[in-house]
């Protein structure tokens, strides 16, 4: 299992050999082998900082190896940027979707595809590329009024219309509802079926075993294990990119334990944004003691609603907020936090924290209103003692006592900012995606803590898009919807197919009958 | 074709950023020797009028001291405005304000004054320069429009009001017709800290302000929030800092500033109102932030190897027949020199692959 697989009679489409990549004392990828068969749909698994970025960066010719080189069929060859790589029939689907929002789904076709024009003749090939490989697609809609599974749909097209051999998918899952990814493992299929290779990269360990026929772990830039995914089980395919064991959230809190803390009565919210999402009458109580996550793919709305639920912008037309029976509606982030309320925005770098700041100079942003931070003139030491507690508590590693916010991992810049808003003592907080490109260990950490303080009283309110988080640690999930907040309901008394639908119905009638 | 790219280094160490500018000072005087060997000028006669006479002679010394003066002033209210990523480039609008306003003081109680007259202009300065600076602020706030433009041309506005001002209304009608204002008061007159000698207590209230500026910007919330704002606007956001407020108070705080070292300059160093009462201090005042890398201290330092480059340059024009604008191209050269410095402290230069 752990050696490389013998390639056999079929002619590999690539083969990286001993790729290594450094950043200054950082080896991000360490003598590096893989190989994909044409026909093949190959995962690349690994954690957030395994080194599966760059591996693909130098694949598609965005980035020089240090060392070693790669070779397609057989034959080695210099990647010396993406057009090269497209030359010899190498595509690439990048998670972050590079389209104009402004402009038709033909009209980014046509941007994409050097050397064509959005015409007739362009939406005629597309039209036949989508329906060989079953993408739905309407060309003449423009692309700010899609979804990101539809979205998702415009860049495999316009890859697929260079005819690669080989194409690259970088965690291509993690922006779509269940019912999406089936469509996407469909198209996936056909294209395998053709003869194409994939080169699939996640680190959802389910869907790569169900799709999946080879793959390579990376862990800290080096190959741990070639597998066969059908042939291990979710968890030993966890270990292998892990290292232990990581442990399951234990216990849950009790139901509705207490009385209602955050109470949101048909709340309308102008975007700040153009093309930002409104929220059209949400509803939502959070109690005391209970956990509630809010799911769904992003850029539904979520980013709105944390931004009106703390109080840092957005126009509220309509609808109140409350918390403990106090109208905040009208109140500042930091009367909020009077108030009880603690926030863990999405971003971690530049909106949680000070990038280029410490850690202990990062306590006075969300400290300075309810904690003792000195007063008028800040006391470096009670934030020094502070920031120690918060790394002593939540086991944060970084390069030195006291780091600059952009030193650290993710997780560990998350287990921080968590850690110190937890550390206040809030009876409610609001997280917003709370384990984001964060590692599975501190993944765990962050849950379980959300998870006890809801036990130990606070209200906890969870924006997620990883539907698995929201079935693990809520006690009721909502699914929200192009600015349309589903009813919450028991998450032990429902499904992820159930959750999924609502995640792309806007008609909050439609729950009733299903 | 081979190309030069930076990269970040991923530590800077101590010693390299203290080097850096000494190192692009020298840098930029051995550039500077070439260009006037070239010339066919005595390096020595150089050396002496720009380094060595400034520094050396008390006259030189007191010079200097007068000139940084406003150029620090106003550098520190800029170091707020900047350090918040606002830009305020009207100072030099806000320094002749302040002139002015304080001016009027002076001219409003000629012949009749008392003691009163100096707290007072002092004051109608500060306002003067804050309720100006605050202009661009509030139409930021308000309408959205860029404060680098809107203070950039209130500057402009700024100097023509004094230019009429002395020309018309407030002309001296014993001064044969020449644009000015009569001779302040010794009452309206900020008098020299030791009797007899040059430098004058707006001195001591720069360096005042460089202490309070320090302390401000290193130890307190107000600072912190500044400097949050200009780092990352969503986090300072987050961290329920008014954007609005605090626009608002950093332009109040770089105008007051600038409208302060007009005033001070108007009354210890010029005795009355004309057309021209700045020279360039507002704009120069940039360049002293930006050398000083934002930090108080370090525009004090900027501010007198500036001060002294500027009296070098004058002094030069005379002593070593350089054309004027061979003077400002020197200044020119000590900042690309300095900046380069700058960024090869956090960059490094490597060949493109």
């Amino acid at each position: 299992m752990s050696t490389a697989p013998d390639p056999g009679p079929v002619q590999p489409l690539i083969r990286c050999v001993g790729i290594t990549k450094r950043f200054g004392s950082l080896v991000a990828n360490d003598a590096v082998e893989l190989t994909v068969l044409p026909g093949e749909i190959h995962a690349l698994l690994g954690e957030n900082g395994a080194g599966k970025s760059t591996l693909v960066k130098m694949l598609y010719g965005l980035m020089k190896p240090d060392a070693g080189h790669i070779e397609w069929k057989g034959r080695r060859v210099d990647l010396v940027n993406p057009e090269a790589a497209r030359a010899l029939g190498i595509g690439m689907v990048f998670q972050h979707f590079s389209l104009f929002d402004d402009l038709s789904v033909l009209e980014n076709i046509a941007l994409g595809t050097p050397g064509a024009r959005a015409d007739a003749a362009l939406a005629d090939r597309a039209t036949r590329v989508a329906r060989t490989y079953g993408l739905d697609l309407d060309l003449e809609r423009p692309v700010w009024t899609l979804s990101a599974g539809e979205r998702q749909r415009i860049e495999i097209a316009r890859c697929l219309l260079q005819e690669p051999e080989l194409i690259v998918l970088d965690e291509p899952t993690s922006v779509l509802t269940p019912q999406e990814t089936e469509t996407l493992f469909a198209s996936l299929e056909t294209l395998r079926a053709r003869g194409a290779g994939l080169l699939f990269i996640s680190h959802k360990l389910e869907e790569v075993r169900r799709l999946c026929s080879a793959a390579t772990i990376l862990r800290g830039g080096k190959v741990v294990a070639h597998a066969d995914p059908r042939a291990e089980t979710a968890a030993s395919l966890a270990r292998l990119m892990v290292g232990e064991g990581v442990s399951d959230v234990r216990a849950k809190a009790a139901v509705g334990s207490g009385p209602a803390f955050l109470v949101v009565d048909r709340l309308s919210v102008k975007p700040e944004i153009s093309h930002g999402i409104p929220l059209r009458e949400v509803s939502l109580t959070v109690r005391s003691g209970e956990v509630v996550a809010i799911a769904g793919v992003a850029g539904n709305g979520q980013s709105e609603l944390f931004a009106a639920l703390s109080g840092e912008g957005g126009m509220i037309t309509a609808g109140t907020i409350t918390l403990d029976g106090a109208d905040v509606t009208r109140l500042a982030i930091g009367q909020r936090r009077r108030l009880g309320a603690a926030y863990v925005p999405e971003g971690r770098l530049g909106h949680a924290t000070l990038p280029q700041r410490s850690l202990s100079d990062n306590i006075t942003l969300s400290w300075h209103e309810t904690e003792n931070v000195g007063g008028w003139f800040l006391s470096l030491e009670r934030l020094k003692q502070a920031a120690g507690a918060i790394i002593h508590r939540f086991d944060v590693r970084g390069p030195s006592t006291d780091p600059r916010a952009a030193q650290l991992s993710g997780g560990n810049l998350q287990k921080y900012i968590v850690g110190r808003e937890i550390e206040r003592k809030p009876r409610l907080i609001i997280v917003d995606q709370p384990t984001w490109g964060v590692d599975a260990r501190a993944a765990a950490l962050i849950r379980q803590t959300l998870v006890d303080i809801a036990r130990d009283g606070a209200a906890v309110l969870v924006i997620t898009q990883d539907l698995d988080e929201a079935f693990e640690i809520s006690d009721r999930i909502a699914a929200i919807c192009g600015g349309v907040l589903h009813t919450p309901v028991a998450t032990a008394s429902t499904t992820r197919e159930a959750v999924g639908l609502k995640m792309t119905s806007t008609d909050r009638q439609a729950e009733v009958a299903a | 074709m081979m190309g030069l790219t930076l990269v970040p280094r991923t530590k800077v160490s101590r010693l390299r950023e203290v080097v850096t500018p000494l190192i692009a000072f020298a840098a930029a005087l051995v550039i500077a020797g070439i260009v006037l060997k070239a010339m066919g000028k005595s390096l020595m006669v150089a050396l002496q009028v720009y380094i060595i006479e400034p520094l050396t002679t008390s006259w030189g010394l007191q010079e200097v001291i007068l000139k940084a003066t406003p150029l620090t002033l106003i550098a520190i209210g800029l170091i707020f405005a900047i350090r918040a990523n606002r830009w305020n480039i009207g100072a030099e609008g806000q320094y002749v304000i302040g002139g002015l306003c304080g001016g009027a003081v002076a001219i409003f109680a000629h012949g009749w004054g008392g003691f009163w007259v100096l707290p007072l202009m002092l004051a109608a300065g500060v306002a003067g320069g804050v309720a100006y600076g605050l202009v661009p602020g509030v139409l930021r706030n308000r309408f959205g429009i860029s404060e680098i433009l809107s203070s950039l041309m209130l500057v402009y506005v700024a100097e023509l009001l004094l230019d009429f001002l002395v020309r018309g209304p407030w002309r001296d009608p014993k001064a044969f017709n020449f644009p000015k204002s009569v001779n302040f008061d010794a009452a309206a007159t900020l008098g020299p800290i030791v009797e007899g000698g040059k430098l004058h207590w707006g001195v001591m209230v720069a360096v005042l302000a460089v202490v309070v500026a320090l302390v401000m910007l290193g130890r307190s919330l107000f600072g912190f929030a500044v400097s949050a704002t200009g780092e990352a606007p969503r986090a300072a956001n987050f961290a329920g800092f008014n954007d609005r407020v605090l626009t608002l108070q950093v332009f109040a705080i770089s105008g007051g500033l600038a409208g302060l070292a007009g005033v001070i300059e108007v009354s210890a160093n010029i005795g009355q109102l004309q057309p021209s009462i700045s020279q360039g201090y507002g704009f120069t005042a940039i360049i002293v932030a930006f050398l000083g890398r934002l930090n108080p201290f370090g525009a004090l330092i900027a501010a007198v190897v500036l001060s002294m480059l500027l009296i070098g340059s004058e002094t030069a024009q005379i002593m070593l027949k350089l054309p004027f604008d061979m003077t400002r191209a020197f200044l020119g050269l000590l900042l690309l020199c300095v900046l380069a410095g700058e960024a090869l402290t956090r960059f490094r230069l490597v060949r493109k692959p």
